[in-house]
């Protein structure tokens, strides 16, 4: 999948992909797209809820390896 | 639409619980929550410049981990708690969780707004040039004045 940004969120805990995640965001346009890789498994239900309560679109989340990529569309 | 809100009370200044306000005021403000915490009687602890000095006790903590079972009598000796603090921090190091110091960053780079209580801070006369310069100062009736408003109220 095409993105615009990637965030290596690897080896962090709970809450920081998800702050991560929302700084990465503030700095993109609306429609681009935002790939974060994480390896904490508490991620997989955040991210989705991060999603659901943002309004930007969790496009997909795929495990790789033991890590986590998400791709998410800011709104 | 009008953010939601979030309001913490903050009452504990030990390493354990220093956590959970901080976790969840920076993880609610990148949700877009208007988020005050409100820190009073140990919480201030959590407002200080240098937060190094902020530790856990296995004393009165039997639900805490240990690598050994520990009697209450060993746990006492002195060091002890030094040594909890000590092996406490390893382990959140080690998972990636960020230090007290970093989340409190994240929090005020988000927003957050801290209030301290202006009771408890003259009642153990505090100095309040040892606090980070983003407090501001107010007793209950400042808080209720954004809690009374708020999607979720948390008492830690």
């Amino acid at each position: 999948m095409n993105f615009d940004k990637e965030l290596n969120a690897r080896g962090l805990s709970c809450p920081l992909p998800i702050v991560k995640t929302k700084k990465a965001l503030a700095d993109m346009t609306s429609n681009q797209v935002l790939k974060v890789i994480s390896t904490d498994t508490g991620s997989v239900k955040d991210m989705a809820a991060f999603a659901e309560q943002t309004g930007n679109p969790l496009l997909s989340t795929v495990e790789e390896n033991g890590e986590f990529v998400f791709y998410m569309k800011k709104k | 639409m009008a953010n939601k809100k979030m309001a913490i009370i903050a009452t504990k200044g030990t390493l354990d619980m220093a956590y959970p306000p901080f976790i969840l005021a920076s993880t609610a403000a990148a949700l877009g929550y208007d988020v005050q915490v409100f820190f009073t009687f140990y919480g201030l602890q959590l407002l200080r410049k240098d937060l190094s000095n902020v530790m856990i006790s296995p004393l009165a903590n039997p639900a805490m981990p240990m690598p050994v079972p520990m009697p209450v009598m060993v746990q006492m000796l002195p060091g002890m708690e030094s040594m909890a603090t000590m092996m406490m921090k390893q382990k959140l190091k080690k998972h990636g969780v960020a230090s007290l110091t970093e989340l409190r960053d994240l929090c005020l780079e988000a927003d957050v707004k801290f209030i301290a209580c202006q009771m408890t801070v003259d009642l153990f006369e505090f100095d309040k040039s040892e606090f980070i310069d983003n407090v501001e100062y107010g007793g209950a009736a400042t808080f209720m004045g954004f809690a009374g408003d708020t999607d979720i109220c948390l008492f830690v």
